[in-house]
């Protein structure tokens, strides 16, 4: 809509809201510049302490191993932590669609039903203090080792954030939006559909953002004990094994995995962007 | 409209008055408890009989229960003691027929939804056919002279659009009683002003029966066909003030001599 458009009457919040272009420069300014701090930062410590490749690698043999071949005739390091990464990603997708299915129908049951809160929370709660590490395996020896422990294990660590921030979001609703409500004589269907999830959207997006890169940390424990070598989880096994010999591997592994992660919140703050549409998120701003 | 199959089945009410209260407390007492385990009386020993197309409106000193007595008559809480019957039925049933339009202090649009979204979601629980829904919010829009707004989202609105929009929507499903708890208490005096003229004309328009609660003396008289007075804890209701100001009330009556000795009347009642 046109300011014009806005009249005289209409807060002013329309005009400080920047263009989109310039928003995205500044947002791709300051990335770049933390980028650059950090590059200064990492390379400063080490030249003031002295620390050796084995401790701190160069950021530039890092960024150039994987440009370089495994082995003579193999192909590239990038190249194959792509593959890895495009591996555990798919795992991870499956996973946060589980997870975070599983997370939202949870919390529909606890908005719905304080007896079944009281009574399964104590449970959903327990079940984040053991660690994944420990239970990982016993999902590989329950489903074998393949897609599914994967996803599940992905799972387990992703419904938790869902949940408990869902769960926030619909009983959280104004009373007297309720009250709206109940002047309609609307159905508790109709009130969960019209009201508590759309009130609820900001809270169910900043917990999907947690689970998306949660997913890719539990795809890739999920993969250390079945011994699938497809994924990142491998990759990290393995360098680590040869990390007196080639370091820099290793890390070059962690940024790629980094970068999953990065990948996976990405793509659901675009989808929050597209559905969110109703509050831009600066106009606050 | 059932207000009027109503008028003609209650004979034995008809005998004793010339026309049916659309709403009636008879004896209603509520009570509440304190996070202290203090036992409150909000309201005392309220009886009340409100007629069709009536503005009445309430006031009283802060916390005097007015709100609560609105939202018992809406079913949105329960009388301690004594009986309400809205149009021959239960507030309860009532509320389930969709008799009642509210707007709150706060506009209570949803942001989500555009603003004529929000006109059309009573519409939508109520399950109107699409077109009707559509053809129904434009007509309450353009009623409340909003027409261009329509695809806005509230945080786009000043305060006094949102509440516009909000009794647009109250009077979308076409309610028997518009029940208002203080909606213009958060504007500034002359935005007050204006709305108090467009709810005149809409009231004037659609012979919707008012319960308008409100703090101000001067809204209380420019608006209402009836003022009730109520008492500082516990509620009682201690004045019954006809307005007979003339309709269609200009905005001028409110500096004649009539409309200021109907002031110092209600505020002789608050001192009561």
């Amino acid at each position: 809509m046109t300011e014009a458009a806005l009249g005289n009457s209409v807060s002013d919040n329309a005009d400080r809201i920047p263009s989109q272009a310039a928003k995205l420069a500044r947002t791709l300014g300051t990335f770049v510049l933390v980028l650059v701090i950090i590059v200064i930062l990492y390379q400063g410590v080490k030249a003031l302490f002295n620390l050796d490749v084995l401790t701190l690698p160069n950021l530039s043999s890092i960024i150039g191993t994987l440009f370089e071949p495994i082995q003579e005739g193999k192909p590239l390091l990038g190249q194959l932590l792509l593959s890895a990464a495009l591996f555990t990603l798919r795992g991870a997708s499956l996973g946060f669609a589980l997870g975070a299915s599983i997370g939202f129908v949870l919390a529909v049951i606890f908005a719905h039903s304080k007896l079944l809160e009281r009574g399964l929370m104590p449970f959903v709660v327990a079940s984040q203090t053991v660690p994944i590490l420990a239970i990982a395996p016993m999902v590989v020896v329950w489903l074998k080792a393949g897609w599914l422990s994967i996803a599940v294990i992905a799972a387990y660590l992703t419904f938790f954030p869902v949940t408990i921030n869902t769960l926030r979001g619909l009983i959280s609703v104004p009373p007297t939006a309720l009250e709206l409500m109940d002047s309609y004589a609307a159905t508790r269907w109709q009130i969960l559909i019209k009201l508590r999830i759309p009130h609820a959207l900001p809270y169910i997006f900043t917990a999907l953002k947690v689970a998306a890169t949660a997913s890719i940390v539990g795809a890739i424990i999920a993969e250390l004990p079945s011994g699938i070598q497809d994924g990142l989880g491998y990759a990290i096994l393995n360098f680590a094994q040869y990390y007196t010999s080639a370091p820099e591997r290793l890390w070059a592994t962690n940024l790629v995995a980094a970068l999953t992660g990065m990948v996976a919140f990405g793509a659901v703050a675009l989808v929050e962007r597209l559905v969110v549409r109703w509050s831009p998120s600066d106009r606050q701003a | 409209m059932s207000t009027s199959a109503n008028l003609v089945n209650s004979v034995e009410s008809a005998a004793a008055a010339p026309v049916a209260p659309i709403v009636s407390f008879k004896g209603v007492n509520r009570r509440f408890k304190t996070a202290g385990g203090q036992v409150v009386n909000a309201l005392h020993d309220i009886n009340l009989d409100i007629y069709p197309a009536e503005f009445v409106s309430i006031i009283g000193p802060s916390g005097c229960g007015k709100s609560t007595l609105l939202r018992i008559a809406a079913d949105l809480l329960p009388p301690s003691d004594g009986e309400v019957v809205v149009n021959g039925k239960t507030p309860n049933q009532a509320r389930l027929n969709r008799e009642y339009g509210m707007v709150f202090q706060a506009a209570v649009l949803y942001e989500w939804r555009s603003v004529l979204k929000n006109i059309q979601l009573p519409l939508e629980v109520m399950k109107w056919p699409a077109a009707e829904r559509e053809s129904r919010s434009r007509e309450m829009l353009s009623m409340v002279e909003l027409a261009d707004f329509a695809n806005h989202y509230p945080w786009q609105l000043s305060g006094g659009m949102q509440q516009r929009v909000a009794i647009a929507r109250a009077l979308a499903f076409k309610p028997s009683i518009l029940l208002m708890d203080e909606p213009f208490g958060a504007l500034d005096e002359m935005t007050r002003e204006r709305m108090n003229i467009e709810l005149l004309n809409i009231w004037g328009k659609t012979q919707t029966t008012v319960i308008f609660i409100t703090h101000s003396i001067q809204e209380a008289v420019y608006l209402s066909s009836r003022i009730i007075v109520m008492s500082a804890r516990p509620g009682q209701v201690v004045s019954d003030i006809p307005i007979n100001l003339p309709h269609p009330r200009a905005p001028e009556v409110r500096d004649t001599e009539e409309f200021f000795h109907l002031v110092s009347q209600v505020r002789a009642g608050l001192r009561a």
